[in-house]
């Protein structure tokens, strides 16, 4: 068995009254594309939102490299290796295409102010390797010749695959993405299922996915965990997915 | 409603407020206070102003498109000559020139008005920091100005300490309380952290009026002395056995204009320097992760950005801008108190910011010499000021509310070969 990236044990979230997530548990190995689906409403972006940081989860425990990240701020998740996308597209988009990537690499970045007033040569270094990274990441998502413009102004499937480049100029370990195939036609679709995949086989990383697209899911993951009502109904591979009745049953239930 | 009832009760509406105001006077007969007309100049006053509305009101569409049409001008951008890099490098070295020269061709007064409206260019820039370029609503910010000016004072009230050690301690002292206030408040969102800046602005003066012992409470402190040019004072006698005076060293006669001159040329200097600064953080990544922050907070986190540190950086950066101006001003003014401290002043900065356009530099020392220079030129309006002051900022946010000259970023651009 491959080691653990990311263990979630029994996650519950509670607002208020409503129990939207109760009693989750995830696992996602090394270079592996573990998927959540479920019908809507199901939890699932809030299950993403207790492992990111953004919501503190009522109970339960986000393991991630063998460390408790349960509660902290989403800030420090992030910097373990742990980034995200979200549901509705982030993009700063009154910056550059470029910019989006630079901002993205802050961490990376020179903060010592003297050298930055009197742009050192060792400044001038480090802006130089964001931007070659930032280039490097824009020509893999096929972006390149977009680079000096708003990011506002792409097209929607360009900025779901900026918001994927934004991510991997951080050199995560694991990459979460929120039904990034939503809003994409058949032919972006397949680029990003391509994409996906070579994350996974070139870069190494692992990729925890929300999708709605069965198609999509059932042809890349390895492990898929299916959520209804915010309780956990049925884990397996896609083979053993497809076959296990309950599943059909709630998705035939929501249709 | 008809065009003509809607205007014609808007027309009444003023001059039923507008009467009690103007309208009426109050007149002490003895011990009593008795309500009676005001003078006729007044009621003209109050008619004009009925008529107005009046017709504005009758012209709502053709006023309402020509708003549409201000607000979407281009006309008040930058003229194109100033768009390209080099010649804007030769424009600025021209008015850098200009500015220098300056205090040698005009009156005395000239020149005082001057350095009064740098300072208020450099507040108005060290904010803008915080509320243009950071996104964060500051109310309290002439607190760090006046901790600023405290610092230099007593310093060299208790120990003698001068203009020049001072300066850098000014800056980093209220440095240092932007940093203590901003920790635990930059986690409040835009309006609780306006609020509690208000607050601490007002603390800060309040303080400063009660802790007599310390700061002379009221009555201020006098007698500051003014900065020294490597060691030579302006003053007409040197002020100690020992010290040189400017006109013994360089043998020529006294003139009290050279203090003058001297004072704008180091607010000018300042002035430029702070340009320069805020140049560079805008390039820096600092300045990126600024306007990321603007956009998108919840995108920052979630790349590993820390919101609160970032904008802790700017609240700690603008305060200090605002201490080196607070000891310049109690350097040329000679004499503080906690009058110069008031949130009125706080909300001229924050005009000044408003009206050049949140971000933009040019927009904003171009604002500040618009608010400090104008009410100059117009005294004899003196007392209708303030109400000037808020008829400007409601046209400006019913016509221009992006500012004056709104903020160009100079954007990051991917080079390839
Ligand atoms: N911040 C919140 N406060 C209160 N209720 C919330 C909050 N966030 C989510 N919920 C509720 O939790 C439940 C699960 O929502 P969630 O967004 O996680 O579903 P989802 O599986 O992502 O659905 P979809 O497929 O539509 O994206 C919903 O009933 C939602 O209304
Ligand atoms: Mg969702």
């Amino acid at each position: 068995m491959t080691k653990n990236l990311l263990t979630v044990k029994d996650l519950t979230m509670r607002f208020g009254g409503l129990l939207a997530v109760n009693g989750v548990n995830l696992e996602v190995g090394e270079k592996q594309i573990v998927s959540v689906i479920g019908p809507n409403g199901a939890g699932k972006t809030t299950v993403f939102n207790c492992v990111s940081g953004f919501y503190i989860p009522s109970s339960g425990s986000v393991m991630f490299q063998g460390k408790e990240l349960r509660g902290k701020p989403g800030h420090l998740i992030a910097r373990e290796g742990m980034v995200r996308t979200f549901q509705n597209v982030r993009l700063f988009k009154e910056m550059t295409v470029i910019e989006n990537l630079l901002v993205a690499q802050h961490i990376h970045a020179e903060h010592n102010m003297l050298k930055g007033f009197f742009m050192t040569p060792g400044f001038k270094n480090r802006e130089q390797e964001l931007m070659d990274r930032a280039a490097h990441w824009l020509e893999r998502v096929g972006l390149i010749e977009f680079a000096n413009r708003e990011a506002g102004n792409l097209a929607y499937g360009q900025q779901r695959r900026l918001e994927i480049a934004r991510c991997m100029v951080t050199e995560p370990k694991l990459l979460m993405l929120d039904e990034p195939a939503a809003g994409l036609n058949p032919n972006e679709t397949k680029a990003l299922d391509e994409l996906i995949v070579q994350l996974r086989d070139e870069q190494g990383i692992s990729i925890l996915l929300i999708e709605h697209d069965m198609g999509l899911v059932m042809g890349i993951s390895d492990q898929i965990y299916v959520v209804n009502q915010g309780e956990p109904l049925a884990e397996g591979t896609p083979a053993e997915i497809q076959g296990n009745p309950e599943v059909i049953k709630a998705y035939l239930g929501e249709e | 409603m008809s065009r003509v009832t809607s205007a014609f009760v808007a027309a009444l509406i003023t001059l039923i407020l507008g009467g009690f105001l103007l309208g009426l006077s109050l007149t002490s007969e003895g011990i009593n206070l008795v309500v009676g007309p005001s003078t006729p100049g007044k009621i003209t006053f109050l008619f004009v102003g009925v008529a107005i509305v009046f017709v504005l009101q009758y012209f709502r569409e053709h006023v309402g498109r020509f708003t549409t049409h201000m607000r979407s001008d281009q006309r008040m951008e930058l003229p194109s000559f100033l768009r390209s890099s080099q010649q804007q490098r030769i424009w600025t070295m021209f008015v850098i020139i200009g500015l220098l020269l300056f205090p040698f061709l005009s009156s005395r007064g000239a020149v005082d008005i001057a350095t009064l409206t740098l300072i208020y260019v450099m507040l108005g820039l060290g904010l803008n920091v915080v509320v243009g370029l950071a996104g964060l609503l500051d109310l309290g910010y002439v607190g760090f100005y006046a901790v600023g000016a405290y610092t230099y004072a007593l310093l060299n009230m208790y120990f003698g300490v001068s203009f020049w050690v001072a300066l850098p301690i000014a800056g980093g002292l209220a440095a240092l309380f932007g940093f203590l206030l901003g920790f635990p408040v930059l986690r409040l969102r835009g309006d609780y952290l306006a609020i509690v800046t208000l607050g601490f602005g007002e603390i800060i003066r309040i303080l400063l009026n009660n802790w007599t012992d310390l700061t002379g409470g009221p009555n201020g402190i006098a007698r500051i002395p003014k900065p020294t040019l490597f060691g030579l004072e302006f003053s007409r006698r040197p002020s100690e056995e020992g010290a040189t005076t400017f006109h013994e060293f360089f043998g020529i006669s006294y003139s009290s204009e050279y203090k003058v001159i001297f004072l704008y040329l180091m607010a000018l200097l300042l002035v430029l320097l702070t340009v320069y600064v805020i140049r560079r953080l805008i390039r820096m990544p600092i300045g990126r992760a600024w306007e990321a922050l603007r956009e998108d907070e919840i995108a920052c986190r979630a790349l590993g950005l820390n919101p609160t540190m970032i904008k802790l950086g700017a609240f700690t950066i603008g305060a200090s801008f605002a201490g080196f101006a607070g000891s310049f001003f109690a350097a040329r003014q000679g004499f503080i108190s906690p009058e110069s401290f008031t949130f009125i002043e706080s909300a001229i900065i924050l005009a000044i910011v408003v009206l050049g356009g949140m971000g933009s530099q040019l927009g904003v020392i171009l604002a500040a010499i618009a608010m400090t220079v104008l009410p100059e030129l117009a005294r004899e309006f003196d007392e209708y000021r303030m109400l000037l002051f808020g008829l400007m900022m409601v046209l400006m946010m019913i016509w221009r509310p992006q500012g004056l000259l709104p903020m160009k970023r100079p954007h990051m651009e991917l080079k390839r070969d």
